[in-house]
């Protein structure tokens, strides 16, 4: 039996990753990619702790997170595909309507 | 023991694909990678006895998000190079300090130890069935809602990457400046 | 009797505020008239008050309403009429009447004419609430209600720089003087528990004879601010850049006897405490000297009077410290109508020059305003001391009293005072009246004054003269509240010899005045102003210049000092340096609002990490703090 621990941990690292991407990516469809992974890491620390309290809970939240990031691609890359017909690029940098 | 094994191989598959998403230059290297973690994860959902979301992750990731990606990558004029931002010290430290730090309020709850199930786990039910009962007893409205706003998301998604299909980018950036 | 004395207080203050109504209306005689109507009523229903008290009647005491109730103070708005009151009273409105009327026509051509009725209006009631109040601190709003009028006014020609100094001036020195009253005030509640005249006075000889002292000082601080007495007198003589009219009311008459008034009303007080009595006394004869020889050299026709003023108000407190109260108050009631006539006159002089106040450039103008001069030669006169004029007798009568206590020290400088008093005053009325005509020379063309202008001086003329043969009767009527002063037999016999030598004294200084062709002139030799003498006096004894050396410089430099050092580098850099704090930082963090997302990101990142480590810190709140103790140790 593996430890809860083990999958936590597992868990952060694969949010750490995602965020890690966030932070460096300057490609959209990438964030889009380390958006998934965040989520991907969140459902597996709650799909552990689901198993090792015996509770369905956790793997509830797992499929509304999975509902809520299927909604969130179709939505996003429609909007990222109408960027891309106006400026023809998907660079963060380019996304500077405003300035400071 | 086995389990042991199989914990370890998805683990460390996962992170080194997840790794090859944020870092590779090429998109579609990105998608694949992705595509696989994916499924690796969807393996230590099933080592965590959540059979029937392992099976979720396979079909609507996998299956779905992903021929999304790929199909919206249509799109996109991969080819062209995007100037990344070099990673610097800062970035990394960041990253691993909120790490850490999610790590310590993730094993808050069981240092507390206190934890009771809300809605246990049935012994000799599939975790199917269990998900079934469950899902359409207690979480009845926010399934009706997530279904709905699946089919809110759809047709936007529809709307938005099929509006002007036919035209031209160059033609479209005229009207903008106009 | 309680509706007079009501009618007598307030009718002042429906003047004031009536005028006060058309203050920033263009001039309306009706102001002038209505206002002078009213003081005039004062004036009657104080009349009438006085009557009822002279026949015999009891004091008017009434509390209108509670004024300060706090814990163990109770202060009621009280007032009493009484002697000594009542006589205040009637000097005040009296004066205020003629002066009222007299400023009608003095002010005619005066663009704050209606203000000026206000003004002069709120002052007569302020000094009817400082002479009424039952109480110190009524007594005390009265005080401060005068000054704050007396400031009005002498900077009635605010857009003159020197009016404006002046009554700052003037206001300033009172402010030194109040704190010194109103810690004597502050004494009293202390050791008392009650600022009513009656529980004071009854309790005051329970006190210990230190506490009494104290009280005495502070209280005469306060009364040496009031009516200008050394070393609080420079602003008098400034304040005469006030409207004459406002000169002879409040600078005369008036508010500079409050001093006098307030330590004639604390006698009972002061009768305990005869060393500062003496202190009084002596002050008061340095004064009476000190400014006598001032007034002697002057050229500014005001400032003569001015000095006068300041003289007899020296006169007042010798015989007020000398325990003879009710001479005081004799000297008090003279000594106004007197020298409130010679400022009017002067006004009049001043009117027909053009505003010109240089008694070298005036000369034989008898010959145009014979009633202006009659009238003030009936002034000046009385101001000498000759027989039968109002200030032989109450003049004559401090001499006596200073004779009477062995204090010949003080009798002999009032005596001198005594001529140089006659000297000055003829020097004036001769520089004006008589001699050569030597404002042709200026091209002034001088004219006799409005005729209802002279009218109202009658009555002060006539007061002039006939008031001190009413020497017994008043004395029959305020030795009521005042305590009674009994001169000595060896006086007694004396009196004839003193008399003779004070009259011969005046005498020999309206003669110099008057025959000396040097003084009658004003023609006088550069040695004779060259000597250190004239100069001296010439300059004010230079107190004004050591006042502005001393402290004014010296206040000046420490202001600059703590505008440049404190307010600049420590007040300003302060509030400056928050400023621009905040604007350094925002022009430090505008680069967080570049509007490029893959910043914003890393922003919300790093945020999230400050909400984690916030909230482990909260968390752990009990281990950390348990940590850090350990760390300590």
């Amino acid at each position: 039996m593996i430890a809860m621990e083990h999958y936590i941990i597992l868990s952060t690292l694969l949010f750490a990753i995602g965020m890690y991407g966030v932070i460096i990516r300057k490609n959209l469809l990438m964030l889009f990619f380390a958006t998934e992974i965040m989520l991907n890491a969140v459902n597996v620390a709650l799909a552990a702790i689901s198993n090792y309290y015996g509770d369905l809970t956790g793997q509830m939240f797992a499929f509304f997170i999975v509902a809520i990031a299927a909604s969130e691609v179709a939505i996003g890359l429609g909007l990222l595909i109408i960027w891309f017909k106006r400026h023809g690029s998907i660079d963060l940098d380019t996304l500077k309507s405003m300035k400071g | 023991m086995i389990e042991l094994i199989a914990f370890y191989t998805f683990a460390f598959l996962t992170i080194a694909s997840f790794m090859v998403v944020v870092t590779s230059k090429n998109a579609l290297y990105s998608m694949s990678a992705l595509a696989s973690g994916m499924i690796l994860i969807s393996g230590l959902f099933f080592l965590l006895n959540a059979d029937f979301l392992g099976v979720v992750q396979l079909i609507v990731y996998t299956g779905a998000v992903i021929a999304l990606y790929a199909f919206a990558m249509i799109f996109f004029d991969t080819t062209k190079d995007i100037k990344e931002s070099k990673s610097s010290k800062m970035i990394f430290l960041l990253s691993a300090f909120s790490s850490i730090l999610l790590v310590l309020i993730m094993t808050m709850p069981m240092a507390s130890g206190e934890v009771s199930a809300l809605y246990p786990v049935h012994q000799g039910v599939g975790n199917a069935q269990d998900v079934g009962m469950v899902l359409f007893t207690k979480y009845l409205i926010p399934f009706e809602v997530a279904a709905v706003m699946l089919l809110v998301a759809m047709i936007g998604g529809i709307i938005m990457a099929g509006k002007k299909m036919d035209a031209n980018i160059n033609e479209m950036k005229e009207e903008l400046e106009k | 009797m309680e509706t007079l004395l009501y009618v007598a207080l307030f009718a002042p203050l429906v003047g004031s505020l009536f005028a006060g109504i058309y203050g920033a209306s263009p001039k309306t005689l009706l102001t002038g008239i209505v206002t002078s109507a009213l003081i005039f009523t004062s004036f009657v229903a104080s009349l009438l008050l006085f009557l009822h008290l002279y026949s015999g009647g009891e004091r008017v005491h009434v509390e209108m309403m509670d004024w300060i109730m706090a814990g163990d103070l109770n202060v009621p708005f009280g007032f009493v009429v009484d002697q000594v009151s009542v006589t205040m009273m009637l000097v005040v409105t009296l004066v205020s009447t003629v002066v009222h009327i007299y400023s009608m026509g003095y002010m005619e051509k005066d663009k704050g004419f209606n203000r000026f009725f206000s003004y002069l209006s709120a002052f007569v009631f302020s000094m009817m609430v400082l002479v009424m109040s039952d109480n110190f601190l009524g007594l005390f709003i009265g005080w401060e209600g005068v000054g704050l009028c007396s400031w009005l006014l002498i900077g009635f020609w605010y857009h003159k720089e020197s009016a404006t100094w002046a009554a700052n001036e003037a206001f300033i020195m009172n402010r030194i003087a109040d704190l010194g009253m109103l810690i004597g005030i502050f004494l009293i509640y202390w050791n008392i528990g009650s600022l009513q005249y009656d529980v004071v006075f009854a309790n005051i000889s329970n006190l210990d004879i230190t506490i009494v002292t104290w009280i005495g000082i502070f209280l005469f601080i306060g009364a040496m601010g009031k009516s200008a007495q050394f070393p609080l007198h420079t602003w008098l003589a400034d304040a005469m850049e006030g409207p004459t009219p406002v000169s002879a009311l409040i600078h005369a008459a008036t508010m500079v006897t409050a001093g006098v008034y307030l330590v004639i009303r604390a006698n009972e007080l002061f009768f305990l405490i005869p060393d500062v009595g003496y202190f009084i006394a002596s002050l008061g004869a340095f004064v009476a000297m000190f400014a006598a020889t001032m007034a002697l050299v002057n050229r500014d026709i005001k400032r003569v009077i001015a000095y006068s003023t300041l003289s007899q108000l020296g006169y007042m407190f010798v015989a007020a410290g000398l325990g003879a109260y009710w001479i005081a108050l004799f000297h008090l009631v003279t000594h106004a109508f007197f020298k409130a006539l010679l400022f009017l006159g002067a006004g009049n002089v001043m009117h027909a020059m053009d505003d010109e106040l240089n008694i070298m450039k005036m000369g034989g103008m008898r010959k145009v305003m014979l009633g202006t001069a009659v009238l003030m030669l009936i002034a000046s006169v009385a101001l000498a001391g000759i027989y039968p004029f109002a200030g032989f007798f109450s003049k004559d009568k401090i001499l006596e009293v200073a004779f009477d206590g062995h204090h010949y020290i003080l009798w002999g400088t009032l005596w001198i005072t005594a001529g140089l008093t006659a000297f000055y005053s003829f020097r004036v009325v001769m520089l004006v009246f008589f001699g050569s005509e030597r404002y042709k020379d200026f091209g002034f063309h001088p004219h006799e004054a409005h005729s209802y202008m002279l009218w109202a001086m009658a009555p002060l003329a006539v007061l002039a003269i006939v008031a001190g043969l009413f020497e017994h009767q008043f004395f029959d009527f305020v030795h009521m509240v005042l305590p009674h002063y009994e001169f000595s037999e060896h006086t007694h016999h004396m009196v004839g010899q003193l008399i003779i030598v004070t009259t011969a004294i005046a005498v020999t200084g309206i003669a110099i005045a008057v025959f000396s062709n040097m003084f009658r002139e004003g023609l006088f030799s550069s040695a004779f102003r060259n000597n250190f003498l004239y100069k001296l006096f010439d300059n004010q004894y230079y107190i004004p210049k050591i006042y502005d050396e001393v402290f004014s410089k010296p206040y000046k430099e420490l202001s600059e000092v703590f505008w440049k050092q404190i307010d600049m580098k420590i007040v300003d850099a302060t509030v400056d340096g928050i400023a621009n704090t905040l604007y350094a930082t925002g022009e430090e963090t505008r680069g967080m609002q570049s509007g490029n997302l893959s910043y914003m990101l890393r922003w919300m990142v790093a945020g999230l990490l400050v909400l984690l480590v916030s909230a482990v810190a909260y968390t752990y709140s009990d281990v950390l703090l348990t940590l850090l103790q350990g760390v300590a140790k």
